[in-house]
C-alpha cells in the first residue's frame, strides 16, 4: 500500500504478545456467546457472580476513577499544574469504561436483551442506577474524546466539541459520582449476607472516596509504565503533588472506616484471626495505612521509589478491597465453591491487554501527551519496521 | 388482599407429593444429581421445591424433620427491587412472578434474596431465573398453589396471610409444643410463606438473622438521594468551573495590564 499515511502503530514483540491475547479472547467471547455462561464459566447457583463482575467491572470502573477525580482538578478546579497529565488519565478512563462495558455484556445472561432497562425502567433498582450513569458516562467521555480526535480527523468539527466541553466536563464528573458510589449501593442490599467488615450504609461513600483516591496512584503508575514504554521521564513534581491529593482522601476514608466500625460494633472482628479479619487488616495495612506512611514523608514521596511503591499499593489496596466485598465476604453466606475458569481468566486478560493496545496506539497518534514530541522519531522508526515486516 | 401459605413442620411427614404436583404443574424435569427430596435435596433451576429430611434430637432421642422449601414471596421482594429491568414484580395477590422476556440475565436477584432462592439455569445459552412463582396463574384464579392441594398431611394451608398469622398464634399459643416463633411473620419484613415447628428454626437450616426490616428500603434510602445528590453536585461544579475560569482571565488581563503598564 503506497497510500501516504499519517497513522503509525510500531509493533514490537510485547505488542505481538498483547495481540495474541486479545485475538484470544475474542475467540473465548465468541464461544460463551455461543454456548452460554454455565458452559464457559464456573459460576454457579451460591456464585452467581465472580471474576467478570468483581474483576472487569467493579474493578474496573474504580480504577477508571482517574478520569473524573483529573477532570475534577485541570477543568473545574483549574489546577494548571496537572495539565499535563489531564488527557493521557481522561483517555485511560475512556478505554477502561469501553472494557467494563465488553466485560458486563458478557457476564449478562440474555445479552440480546441488554438494551431492556433502557425501556422497562427498574428505577428501584442500584443496578438501574448503575447501568444508566455507566452507559451515558462512557458516551460522554466518547464525545470528551472527540475535542482530542478533531485535532486529527473531521478538524471541521473541532470548534464545536471546544464548545461542548464545559458541559461535558461537568456531567462528566456527576455521573461518575453517582455510579462509583452506586456500586458499593448495590452491597448495600446484601445486609446480612455480606461480613460486617466490609458491609455498611456507607459503601456508597467508602467505594466513592477509594474511586477518587486511587485516581492518582492510577495515573502514576500509568505514567511509569508509559513512560518506560517510550522512554521519556515521568515528570515527578507532578505526580507527588497528585498524590498528596490521594493522601488526604485516604487519611479521612481510613478514619471514616475505623469510626464506623466502631458505631456498628464490628471492630471487634477485625482481629478474630479469620479470614475476613485479616484479609481486611491486609487491605487497610498495606492499601491504605503503608501509602499514607509514605505519602506524609516528604523524602519518601518526592522519590520515585516512594512514589511508585504508594501508587502499587493503594491500586493494589483498592482492588483487594472489591474482591474482598464481592468474594471474602460473601463466601461465608453464599457456601459452594468457585474459582474462575480458564476462559474467564483469558476473556479478563485479554480484554486488559486490548485496552493497553488501544491506549498506546492513541497516544501515538493523537495529541495525548502535550510536551512529549511523539510525531518525529517513531513514526521513522514505524516506517522502518513496516518495510522489515513487508 | 395478600393470599399466603402456613406450614406446620410439625404435620409433614415428607412424602414428596408436593414436589410432584411441582413438578407437574409446572412442567420440570426431575434429575438424580440434584435430588428434591431427602436429606440432600436442594433447590435449582428444576426444583421449584424440595422437601429437606433433617435428623433432630428430640429430647434423648433423635427424630426426623421434613422441611419444605420453596421461595418465602416476600411482602417487600428484595429480588423485585433488585431487578433493573421489572422482570421480577409482586403481584397483588401475593405471587413474587418472574417474567423471562424482561430479564436481561444480570442475576442481582440472586445476590440480592435474603434466602438465596432464585437459581439460575446454567446449562442454557440464554438462561432463565427460576423459582416457584406460587401457581400465580391458579392463585389469580382462586385455586390454592398446585402443592398444596395434593398435601394429605395437611401440613400446608393457604389462605389470607391475615388469616393465617392468626391461625398460627393460636396454634402455637395452644400448644406447648410449639416453638413460639412464626418464621416469616418479621422476616425481611414479613412472606406470604410462612412456617411454625416444634424444632427450633435454625436447627432446621432456616437463617434466622435476617433482618426485620424490608429489604428494598435499605436502597431505596440511598437511591432517594440520587436526585439531590446529581442536581446539587453539578450545581457546585458549574459554579466553581465559572468561578475559577473567570479567575483565570482577571489574572491573564492583569498580567496583561501589567506588562503594558511596564512598558509605559
Amino acid at each position: 500500500m503506497a497510500v501516504k499515511s499519517n497513522w503509525s502503530f510500531r509493533m514490537t514483540p510485547t505488542r505481538y504478545f498483547l495481540a495474541g491475547l486479545s485475538v484470544l479472547a475474542l475467540m473465548l467471547m465468541a464461544y460463551r456467546l455461543v454456548f452460554g455462561l454455565g458452559a464457559a464459566t464456573n459460576l454457579n447457583d451460591e456464585w452467581p457472580w465472580g471474576l467478570w463482575i468483581g474483576f472487569d467491572v467493579l474493578t474496573g470502573v474504580a480504577l477508571a476513577g482517574g478520569g473524573y477525580s483529573t477532570c475534577l482538578l485541570v477543568h473545574v478546579l483549574r489546577i494548571k499544574k496537572f495539565n499535563s497529565i489531564a488527557r493521557s488519565a481522561m483517555l485511560t478512563s475512556l478505554i477502561g469504561y469501553l472494557l467494563v462495558m465488553a466485560g458486563l455484556f458478557m457476564d449478562i445472561g440474555r445479552w440480546f436483551n441488554f438494551w431492556r432497562p433502557f425501556v422497562s425502567w427498574g428505577y428501584h433498582s442500584v443496578l438501574f442506577e448503575v447501568f444508566w450513569c455507566v452507559s451515558l458516562y462512557t458516551m460522554i467521555q466518547l464525545l470528551e474524546f472527540g475535542e482530542v480526535a478533531t485535532e486529527k480527523v473531521q478538524k471541521s468539527w473541532h470548534g464545536l466539541f471546544k464548545k461542548i466541553m464545559p458541559v461535558l466536563f461537568i456531567i462528566g464528573i456527576v455521573l461518575p459520582t453517582l455510579h462509583q458510589s452506586s456500586l458499593g449501593s448495590l452491597y448495600v442490599i446484601e445486609v446480612g449476607k455480606l461480613y460486617p467488615l466490609w458491609w455498611s450504609m456507607l459503601l456508597p461513600a467508602f467505594f466513592l472516596m477509594s474511586s477518587f483516591f486511587v485516581g492518582p496512584a492510577m495515573v502514576t503508575v500509568e505514567t511509569f509504565l508509559g513512560a518506560r514504554a517510550h522512554g521519556h521521564k515521568p515528570d515527578l513534581d507532578v505526580l507527588q503533588s497528585m498524590i498528596k491529593i490521594s493522601g488526604y482522601l485516604m487519611a479521612v476514608y481510613l478514619v471514616l472506616k475505623v469510626i464506623d466500625l466502631f458505631y456498628r460494633g464490628a471492630a471487634g472482628l477485625v482481629f478474630r484471626g479469620n479470614l475476613e479479619g485479616n484479609m481486611f487488616l491486609l487491605e487497610m495495612v498495606a492499601g491504605v495505612i503503608i501509602p499514607l506512611i509514605i505519602c506524609f514523608t516528604p523524602k519518601l514521596r518526592t522519590s520515585k521509589g516512594g512514589l511508585l511503591a504508594f501508587s502499587v499499593l493503594v491500586v493494589a489496596g483498592v482492588v483487594l478491597n472489591r474482591m474482598n466485598v464481592v468474594f471474602t465476604g460473601m463466601a461465608g453466606s453464599m457456601g459452594g465453591f468457585y474459582f474462575p475458569s480458564l476462559l474467564e481468566w483469558g476473556v479478563s486478560i485479554g480484554l486488559v491487554a486490548t485496552g493497553v493496545l488501544v491506549y498506546l496506539f492513541i497516544v501515538e497518534n493523537f495529541n495525548i501527551l502535550p510536551q512529549q514530541h511523539y510525531s518525529a522519531a517513531p513514526l521513522v522508526r514505524e516506517k522502518k519496521a513496516v518495510k522489515h515486516t513487508a | 388482599m395478600s393470599k399466603g401459605v402456613l406450614v406446620d413442620v410439625t404435620r409433614c411427614v415428607g412424602c414428596g407429593s408436593c414436589v410432584v404436583a411441582c413438578k407437574m404443574w409446572n412442567d420440570l424435569k426431575y434429575t438424580k444429581e440434584i435430588p428434591a427430596i431427602g436429606k440432600d435435596a436442594r433447590l435449582a433451576a428444576e426444583n421449584w421445591t424440595v422437601v429437606n429430611k433433617v435428623e433432630v434430637k428430640k429430647g434423648r432421642k433423635s427424630a426426623w424433620r421434613f422441611v419444605k422449601q420453596q421461595c418465602l414471596h416476600c411482602e417487600e421482594p428484595a429480588c423485585a427491587s433488585a431487578c433493573f429491568s421489572r422482570a421480577i414484580q409482586k403481584t397483588g395477590s401475593g405471587p413474587v412472578v418472574y417474567d423471562a422476556k424482561l430479564c436481561v440475565g444480570c442475576r442481582y436477584c440472586m445476590l440480592a434474596c435474603p434466602f438465596n432462592i432464585p437459581k439460575y439455569e446454567w446449562d442454557k445459552t440464554f438462561p432463565r431465573v427460576r423459582k416457584c412463582q406460587m401457581c400465580a396463574g391458579r392463585v389469580e384464579k382462586g385455586e390454592t398453589p398446585a402443592c398444596v392441594g395434593v398435601c394429605p398431611a395437611g401440613a400446608l394451608t393457604y389462605g389470607e396471610r391475615e388469616d393465617l398469622i392468626r391461625q398460627a398464634r393460636e396454634k402455637i399459643n395452644g400448644n406447648s409444643g410449639y416453638i413460639k416463633h412464626i418464621y416469616g411473620e418479621k422476616e425481611a419484613g414479613g412472606t406470604s410463606w410462612l412456617y411454625i415447628s416444634d424444632v427450633p428454626f435454625e436447627v432446621l437450616g432456616f437463617r434466622t438473622n435476617v433482618t426485620t426490616r424490608p429489604l428494598p428500603g435499605y436502597s431505596e434510602s440511598i437511591l432517594r438521594l440520587t436526585p439531590a445528590v446529581g442536581l446539587g453536585w453539578g450545581a457546585v461544579l458549574t459554579g466553581l468551573y465559572v468561578y475559577n475560569r473567570r479567575r483565570n482571565e482577571i489574572a491573564r488581563e492583569e498580567k496583561g495590564n501589567n506588562k503594558a503598564n511596564k512598558r509605559k
